[in-house]
């Protein structure tokens, strides 16, 4: 936003009066009658905005106000709520280091700790290792299919297919897959290999990774359509020149294109972010998390043990915390890594 | 959880979609029955009345809705009768009525009059929160005939609902797949059926398949060998106070260990479900690929949906098809015929008019039971029903129900969701040798340290 305003000021001043004329309204008499202007704006932004803000406020703000005030309570979601029993921040300790009643801190830490520990560890990783592995993948897809070859088109589409299917759907035919007579199954077997012991999702090492893989196969195809979009805004000429410096395809690629598409890089990285600390329905399809939680989420964790299992205090806890998390990381990365690709733009047009 | 077994053909397991909505979307309109239309007061000279009903009698896979229809027939005939009573229905399909609707309605303090009640812990929750009828008075004579098995319906010893079906669970067989393996008889010890299991193997048969997948398969070979080594009194007098610091509960998990240890499931039991799809654990047994499987009576429904749909098909299964309860083990207080069991009823709201339970008082009577057995193939509760039963099957897994020293309703439905979800979880666990029987107790112990 800032950018569009610092921009529009610089090279453009008939766009620069609109767009400060919303905020100034009242500095500026554009109307003969200012107190119908005013009515008018207010009615205008009444109109626009309030219809967004009913959702907003009722949908994300209202629900997470009451998450945080259940997850103060000792609730099983039958009683009333009114009946309930306040018990301070104790949820929020029983999911962090088992409580802080010394009689229960052992089972607590067991029964609750470990797994909510379990599938906050399986949610980082899935976090960490979408940026390692498919950030170059999909980079590498991506130029791949930047280079004109016959059937680009069809490659193209093949590759974003996936992140067009639905998650139940995705998520029912790898089941079928992963199935213990499936074809993976058998495709194992005619290489002469065993598929893992315990079954491709329930096999306590290889479940992650079975699920990591679908994971990838079904949301690199979002990350390569946003690259090829950005690489389709490098100029050809800057390619042209690196071409006539006798530069090679990898040295254009690794000093031309990429560093030119790094603000989508960086929207891509903060998707994939967001996305993998709520990544839930993919894997609650493919048995709600694993039958002992082996490839488990904080989402999925939550939906068990808070609508599942009638805790719905400590659900809330979860979803609270699972809340916090997306928020400061979500934050962080606007403040320290997005900040840069505005700042940038800034400079680039002072330059000019 | 617990409440997938549902009677037959109609469970449209939620784990497609396509499926769900398919089930959700059958049939939403509420049925009024016609007959109501005529003159209110004239018959009984009663004020019109009108009572909700939720049920989960949806349509399955095949469009056939055999129970939803017959509790419209059952509505209507009552209406007949009693011209001042309107019965609005709505079906909704089970996992979306348990978890999501009946509890949301109650919450809202706009609650069905009449819904669905699976009983136990779920049912004395209810109770306790204020939101069911007081059944105890108007059904006094109905609880004396139906005996022992209201039990699970009933808190503190008051009625709060009515089951209108009831059995036992037991272990479902090919009979030629065990003449293959050599196997004369059915097994009645628990070293009778470990023989038989080798036996199986060595003639290159799935013993028995088990749907670990959806945790309460599994959980069940626990439920029975707790019956086994726990007396009546201390499951009864346990699961009530919530404390599992009886030796006999750590038994169960051991004896559960030892039977694991002699390999008897199928490969990769941990990936497969109970009831979808040919790989599912009914459709090994449905398909002659696995020998046994322990599940309660639903499961014969469930077998029929693998076969062609055709009289012959599921004939032919039928031929091949045999059941025998719960083999008993060498040790333990639990009495060698008790079984474990489930049902499914009906509670009142408690701001249900008085004519609620009245109409459940009918839909448990003896004719409207015998009318359910022969259009839906249910297991009644009413004695003096089971005579109306005439598969052979069910004839016998009756006989068992009613010969039981007594019947222990399904653990994890007895404790409710959370010690019932913790103890599911740890049994789980065992399967995949990630927990031990000491870390089963102590799930349900830490559950229950929670509410």
């Amino acid at each position: 936003m800032t950018t569009l305003e610092t921009s529009g000021k610089g090279t453009v001043p008939a766009a620069g009066a609109t767009a400060p004329a919303a905020g100034d309204a009242l500095g500026q008499p554009v109307s003969k009658h200012p107190r119908r202007a005013r009515l008018r704006l207010i009615g205008e932004l009444a109109l626009f905005l309030g219809p967004a803000l009913a959702l907003f406020l009722t949908f994300v703000v209202y629900p997470v106000i009451s998450a945080a005030r259940y997850s103060l309570y000792q609730w099983n979601g039958v009683e009333q709520f009114s009946d309930a029993t306040f018990i301070g921040f104790e949820n929020y300790a029983r999911a962090l280091f088992g409580g802080t009643d010394p009689a229960t801190k052992d089972a607590f830490t067991t029964a609750y700790t470990e797994p909510f520990q379990a599938a906050f560890t399986h949610t980082i990783a899935i976090l960490v290792l979408s940026i390692l592995i498919q950030l170059p993948l999909g980079l590498l897809i991506a130029l791949v299919l930047n280079r004109r070859f016959p059937g680009r088109a069809s490659v193209r589409v093949i590759m974003f297919a996936p992140y067009v299917l639905s998650e139940v759907i995705a998520g029912t035919m790898w089941l079928i897959i992963f199935d213990p007579n499936g074809v993976a199954t058998e495709l194992m077997h005619a290489i002469g290999l065993n598929p893992p012991a315990g079954g491709w999702l329930e096999d306590q090492t290889w479940g992650f990774w079975t699920v990591f893989f679908i994971i990838t196969w079904k949301y690199i195809g979002l990350a390569v359509i946003l690259f090829l979009a950005g690489l389709s805004g490098v100029p050809q000429e800057l390619q042209d020149a690196a071409a006539i410096d006798g530069a090679s395809w990898w040295q254009t690629q690794w000093r031309v294109n990429i560093p030119l598409i790094g603000p989508t890089i960086r929207i891509w990285v903060f998707l994939s972010l967001i996305g993998s600390i709520q990544l839930f329905d993919m894997v609650w399809v493919l048995n709600q998390g694993g039958t002992t939680g082996q490839y488990s989420t904080i989402a999925t964790y939550m939906m068990q043990i808070g609508f599942f299992r009638s805790d719905w205090g400590f659900g809330s806890a979860i979803a609270v915390i699972m809340f916090m998390l997306s928020f400061a990381v979500a934050l962080f990365y606007m403040l320290v890594v997005l900040r840069r690709d505005n700042t940038d733009r800034v400079k680039k047009v002072k330059r000019a | 959880m617990t409440h997938f077994r549902r009677a037959g053909a109609m469970v449209a397991l939620g784990t497609s979609a396509a499926l769900l909505l398919a089930a959700c979307s059958s049939d939403p309109e509420p049925e009024t029955s016609g007959s109501s239309d005529t003159t209110s007061s004239a018959a009984s000279g009663d004020d019109p009345v009108t009572l909700t009903w939720w049920h989960n009698g949806v349509a399955g896979d095949t469009g056939e809705n055999t129970l939803g229809d017959y509790w419209d027939k059952v509505a209507a005939d009552y209406t007949a009768e009693h011209p001042n009573v309107t019965i609005e229905i709505e079906q909704i399909q089970n996992e979306d009525l348990q978890r999501t609707r009946i509890p949301t309605a109650l919450q809202s303090g706009d609650a069905p009059d009449i819904f669905q009640q699976w009983g136990g812990g779920e049912l004395a929750a209810q109770a306790e929160a204020g939101y069911l009828m007081d059944l105890s008075e108007p059904l006094a004579a109905d609880v004396e005939r139906l005996g022992g098995a209201i039990a699970p319906w009933q808190a503190d010893g008051v009625t709060y609902g009515v089951p209108f079906q009831f059995a036992v669970e037991g272990i479902w067989y090919r009979p030629s797949l065990f003449e293959a393996a050599g196997i004369a008889d059915e097994p009645t010890t628990m070293d009778e059926l470990n023989d038989a299991v080798q036996k199986l193997k060595d003639a290159d048969i799935i013993p028995i398949a088990v749907g670990a997948a959806d945790k309460w398969p599994a959980a069940h070979w626990w439920y029975n060998f707790a019956l086994r080594s726990c007396s009546q009194d201390t499951m009864n007098a346990d699961t009530a106070a919530l404390d599992f610091s009886d030796p006999c509960w750590l038994d169960a998990g051991a004896q559960l260990e030892e039977f694991l240890g002699t390999e008897p499931f199928q490969d990769q039991f941990m990936s497969t479900v109970a009831q979808t799809g040919a790989t599912s654990s009914a459709g090994l047994v449905a398909n002659a690929n696995a020998a046994m499987e322990l599940m309660g009576q639903w499961n014969y429904f469930v077998y029929e949906g693998f076969t062609d749909g055709s009289e012959e098909g599921i004939q032919a299964l039928h031929d091949d098809l045999d059941w025998f309860p719960m083999p008993a083990t060498a040790s333990g207080e639990g009495a060698p015929t008790a079984s474990m069991g489930g049902g499914d009823g009906f509670s009142c709201y408690k701001d249900a008019p008085t004519e609620c339970a009245d109409f459940l008082s009918y839909l448990v009577s003896d004719d409207v039971q015998r009318g359910y057995v022969e259009a839906v193939g249910g297991m009644p509760v009413a004695p003096s029903a089971t005579d109306a039963i005439t598969d052979p099957v069910l004839q016998e897994i009756a006989a068992a129900s009613s010969e039981a020293e007594y019947v222990q309703l399904w653990l994890d439905t007895l404790l409710g969701p959370n010690v019932g979800g913790a103890l599911n979880d740890g049994i789980t666990a065992q399967f995949a040798a990630t927990g031990d029987a000491q870390n089963t107790v102590d799930l349900m112990t830490a559950a229950a340290a929670t509410q």
